[in-house]
């Protein structure tokens, strides 16, 4: 590929409201409690439903009594898993084959996982809702749990989808440049075998949502907390059997997601189903037990047999990755989640070739989604451990091994082998400053003085991508074949110029969701037009003749976002030059938009504010030429900006998640070897997600998603049985979330490389922490442990583990 | 049951049913619905309100519990304009999708009740009771510390 195909380069022009850390726009209403979630919504005549759940991992339904619960007072229906079948069709799945694991809202024949829906019932309250499910009887035939994933795989398993003929959904190797070459010519090859666990998003507010069925216009009307909707709106709708014209998705704000409310779908069809069976608006919102058992996004799930290439200077140079990845008993965005993966496999680092194995298999647990870092994460914490590994069998140091290897800031754009693009870095730059508020001097003099004692410090060290902006090609490159080879993702914005100047932004299926749209989208507003952030009032539209959009993820919100926002402001612009072209009697070439209006060149005083040219657009039409019509408003369609196709032999994938930044996260850790706690003494991040909108929002992003990342690293996991299958952390009493005392105290820095190619050079970083956190405190936990020769391959690195790795490697 | 009780300064009078929970006749019964539902089995601390002045878990309390009781919720606490521990997680974002902040705002006001200055390992060490899952609590605990000064000013003029 030659530099010529790439976006054109941007000159970025100097910021005021871009680049501030301004209050937030979405606070208020959440301080004073009046946030508008989705359970503060009540309608008349609203039903409450509540799910009957499978007790067992994998069992044939043989019979369902629903008549105790029926002629229970306030009960108004109860729906079995094959009469929910009846009226609606399976849920979104991205394949392959999904005719062969086919997932509905509720169950039908055989339950796949502990928590499945088998019955839904309505009730006039969700007290008696819950009442009736305990009197519905369920006979079940136990089958055998298949539990582990790479015993799943095996031929003579028992099979999740009898129609599949195996639980291997989804089966291909990828070779991208000369791997067997590399690996030939290589000094030396470190080889690892790493389980990363599941964990999930776990929002503090479940999934919800309100629907209401009009059987006189067949109109469907859901009010919920996911989002995502417009441009796949078809799908839902498709499930429901409601033409997609009528059916309006309203959003609420989410009371956190972290991917798990993105596109989620299964709360919305039950509801949708429960409202046409009763011609009733029904609320149901997940109990907890239901979010943690039946949530449409438990995280990834892998096994993986890693071996990693090397000159004897430490050069990487060749990649050889073979992962299992448990996808519970459906699949429901193919395996997308190694699409992210693929974006940045090789991660800072000039590693020459990569052989990519991935086998998807299904078993007897709640299915996969999104979280926060869709497999990136997963493969930035495979890929760092590697480095240390390889860093200790040289007896280099962790970051020395680093900088020999990673990309020069002079060496962008770069095409990573699998054929994605970084735009721009500064590696060395980020580590530096992460060095430079990490003294290391200290710590390593701490460390030897704690050793002394018999104590265990530790600073972990790691260099991870934040791919951001991903194009749709990912779910789709997989197959030779694609059933849906869609080309973009876009994200569109509206914005409205009242009659006295003030400026309304409407953004399509982008609700809230914990991030700060409102305020990102004022500050970019603002820059445009010169006016006060906290002046500009923000609209989230209802799919409803909504503006192609496809919502947050992938920390793709921000850059989409300003595109749009920059292309509508630009036909704002250009009307409002052709308004003062008249108001001022000059030409279009003597006038310039400046200051928040418009002036002829050389001459300020000779002026129209934004408001003196809205005024005249909305009520005085006819003073103006022909051609202007009333209104100032105009909409922009953002597009992905940077996507190619991939090659038929899909030796090279193209370009699919162009924007990438980097972290440097250091972690200091003391390790109890006696009880296997892990505490943190200090932790340090430094990011580069390019230009910054808001630097204290980025910082919340990064301090979160690195106190998730904590959880998954140290804490989280939902334990299956190994035998029955039974999920045995169905309450936060086992499902660990750090609390305020596991949390570190941090030190945030940020470098800003510009992005050549998006808006202000933006680049995504909503993921945040979470892409980095786990590996950084692997590395930390190796490092305060190498006395003991202890290596973390797994996690969580719960405190049973840790001590189970010390005994192993013979004690303390 | 009937219950009597008084909930931001109002007194209510309803009858209920025994096992109806407190954050349910809050927010079904009283349409209070700042007060949210996080874990329902009392670990997460969403569901916090003041009983008489002190933290509660509205999630495993019934209504009948709070029958001759002060119950406070969180809109109570701005009173035209934000209380200072309003004003400050405004300031320092000491939130982001904020779910746990009616919780988090009442348990930090027992915090700064209980010790008007407190160190930050004592704001972290009173905050575990309530989980947050975005923040990573670092800019909560700001917050805290910035509403406990406003509130020591305040309390001086």
């Amino acid at each position: 590929m030659t530099t010529t195909e790439h976006p054109p380069t941007r000159v970025h022009k100097e910021r005021t409201w871009v680049g501030q850390s301004i209050r937030r726009l979405e606070d208020p209403k959440f301080l004073l409690g009046k946030g508008g979630y989705i359970d503060d919504m009540r309608v008349r005549g609203m039903l409450h439903a509540a799910l009957v759940r499978s007790p067992h991992a994998h069992a044939r339904i043989t019979s369902i009594d629903t008549s105790a619960a029926k002629a229970l007072p306030g009960v108004f229906a109860v729906v079995t898993g094959a009469e929910a079948a009846e009226i609606t069709n399976p849920m979104p799945d991205f394949g392959p084959a999904a005719d062969k694991h086919v997932w509905r809202c509720l169950a039908v024949d055989k339950v796949r996982y502990v928590g499945e829906g088998v019955v839904a019932v309505l009730a006039e309250s969700r007290y008696v809702a819950e009442d009736a499910a305990d009197l519905v009887r369920v006979e079940y035939d136990l089958l055998e749990a298949v539990v582990d994933p790479e015993k799943a795989a095996r031929d003579g398993a028992p099979l999740v989808h009898d129609a599949l003929g195996s639980n291997v959904a989804y089966e291909r190797t990828f070779q991208f440049g000369d791997v067997d070459g590399d690996f030939a010519a290589a000094d030396v090859v470190v080889k690892d075998r790493l389980r990363w666990r599941r964990s999930g998003g776990q929002p503090l507010e479940t999934v919800g949502a309100i629907a209401s069925f009009d059987r006189g216009t067949g109109m469907m009307t859901i009010n919920t907390n996911t989002l995502s909707f417009t441009s796949y709106l078809f799908m839902l709708a498709g499930t429901l059997q409601i033409p997609d014209n009528k059916l309006d998705v309203i959003p609420h704000p989410a009371g956190g997601s972290f991917g798990s409310k993105l596109f989620a779908t299964k709360v919305s069809a039950i509801a949708g189903m429960l409202s046409k069976v009763s011609g009733r608006p029904v609320k149901y919102v997940e109990d907890r037990i239901d979010n943690l058992a039946n949530c449409d996004h438990h995280g990834s799930d892998r096994v993986y047999d890693v071996e990693l290439a090397l000159t004897r200077a430490g050069i990487m140079t060749s990649l050889r990755i073979k992962t299992v990845d448990d996808y519970g008993a459906y699949i429901q965005f193919g395996v997308g989640h190694h699409g992210n993966a693929l974006a940045q496999v090789t991660g800072p680092y000039r590693i020459k070739s990569v052989e990519y194995g991935v086998t998807a298999v299904l078993t007897n647990k709640c299915q996969q989604g999104a979280y926060r870092g869709f497999g990136s994460e997963v493969n930035n914490w495979m890929l760092e451990r590697m480095v240390d590994m390889a860093a200790k069998e040289l007896d280099l140091d962790p970051v020395e091994i680093r900088r020999r290897n990673f990309i020069g800031k002079d060496e962008f754009p770069y095409f990573i082998p699998t054929g994605n693009v970084y735009d721009s870095g500064d590696y060395e730059a980020v580590l530096d400053k992460a060095l430079e508020l990490a003294d290391l001097d200290h710590w390593r003099a701490e460390q030897a003085k704690a050793r002394a004692e018999g104590r265990y410090i530790g600073i972990g060290l790691v260099t991870c991508q934040e791919r951001s902006v991903f194009s749709a090609t990912e779910f789709w490159f997989w197959f030779d074949e694609p059933a849906a080879p869609v080309t973009s993702m876009p994200e569109s914005v509206t914005l409205r110029v009242g009659a006295l100047g003030d400026i309304t932004a409407t953004l399509y299926s982008c609700a809230f969701w914990g991030n700060s749209p409102e305020t990102m989208v004022a500050q970019l507003v603002a820059e445009e037009f010169g006016c006060e952030p906290h002046a500009v009032s923000v609209v989230y539209a209802g799919t409803r003749n909504g503006l192609p959009a496809t919502g947050p993820g992938g920390s793709r919100t921000t850059v989409m976002l300003a595109g749009a926002v920059e292309g509508a402001a630009e036909r704002i612009k250009d009307k409002a030059i052709k308004v003062a072209e008249h108001l001022l009697e000059a030409s279009p070439d003597d006038l310039e938009w400046a200051d928040g209006g418009v002036q002829v060149k050389g001459s300020p005083e000779q002026r129209k504010s934004l408001g003196d040219i809205a005024i005249q657009t909305h009520l005085f039409k006819h003073s103006l030429p022909e051609e202007i019509e009333s209104g100032l408003e105009a909409s922009k369609v953002y597009d992905h900006p940077y996507t190619t196709m991939p090659s038929a032999d899909r030796k090279n994938l193209g370009v699919f998640y162009p924007f990438v930044g980097h972290a440097c996260h250091i972690p200091i850790v003391e390790v109890d070897a006696q009880t296997g706690e892990v505490r943190f003494l200090k932790y340090i991040a430094v990011h580069d997600c390019g230009t910054l909108v808001n630097p204290r929002s980025l910082a919340g992003h990064i301090t979160g998603g690195t106190v998730q990342g904590i959880g998954t690293a140290l804490h989280e996991e939902y334990v299956y049985g190994a035998e029955d299958g039974n999920l045995l952390t169905q309450s936060y009493m086992d499902y660990l979330i750090p609390t305020a005392m596991e949390a570190p105290e941090f030190v945030i820095g940020h470098c800003e490389t510009p992005s050549p190619w998006t808006p202000h050079g933006i680049k995504g970083g909503g993921e945040g922490g979470r892409m980095m956190a786990p590996a950084a405190i692997a590395a930390a936990i190796d490092d305060a442990l190498a006395p003991l020769g202890v290596r973390a391959t797994e996690l969580p690195a719960t405190p049973a583990r840790i001590v189970g790795w010390i005994e192993a490697a013979g004690g303390a | 049951m009937r219950i009597a009780t008084t909930v931001n300064g109002v007194r209510y009078e309803r009858d209920v049913e025994p096992r109806t929970l407190l954050v349910d006749f809050l927010r079904e019964d009283l349409d209070l619905v700042g007060t949210h539902i996080g874990c329902e089995h009392g670990v997460c601390g969403t569901c916090t309100v003041l009983m008489n002045g002190e933290t509660i878990r509205s999630c495993i309390t019934f209504a009948v519990q709070a029958d001759g009781q002060e119950i406070t919720t969180v809109e109570s606490l701005a009173n035209g304009a934000m209380h200072p521990l309003q004003e400050a997680f405004w300031e320092k974002q000491g939130l982001q999708c904020g779910y746990c902040t009616p919780g988090m705002l009442l348990r930090a006001s027992e915090i700064l009740a209980e010790n008007p200055d407190p160190t930050r390992e004592e704001v972290k060490a009173g905050l575990a009771s309530n989980l947050c899952r975005c923040t990573g609590y670092a800019f909560i605990v700001d917050a805290v510390l910035d509403a406990a000064e406003r509130m020591r000013t305040e309390a001086r003029a």
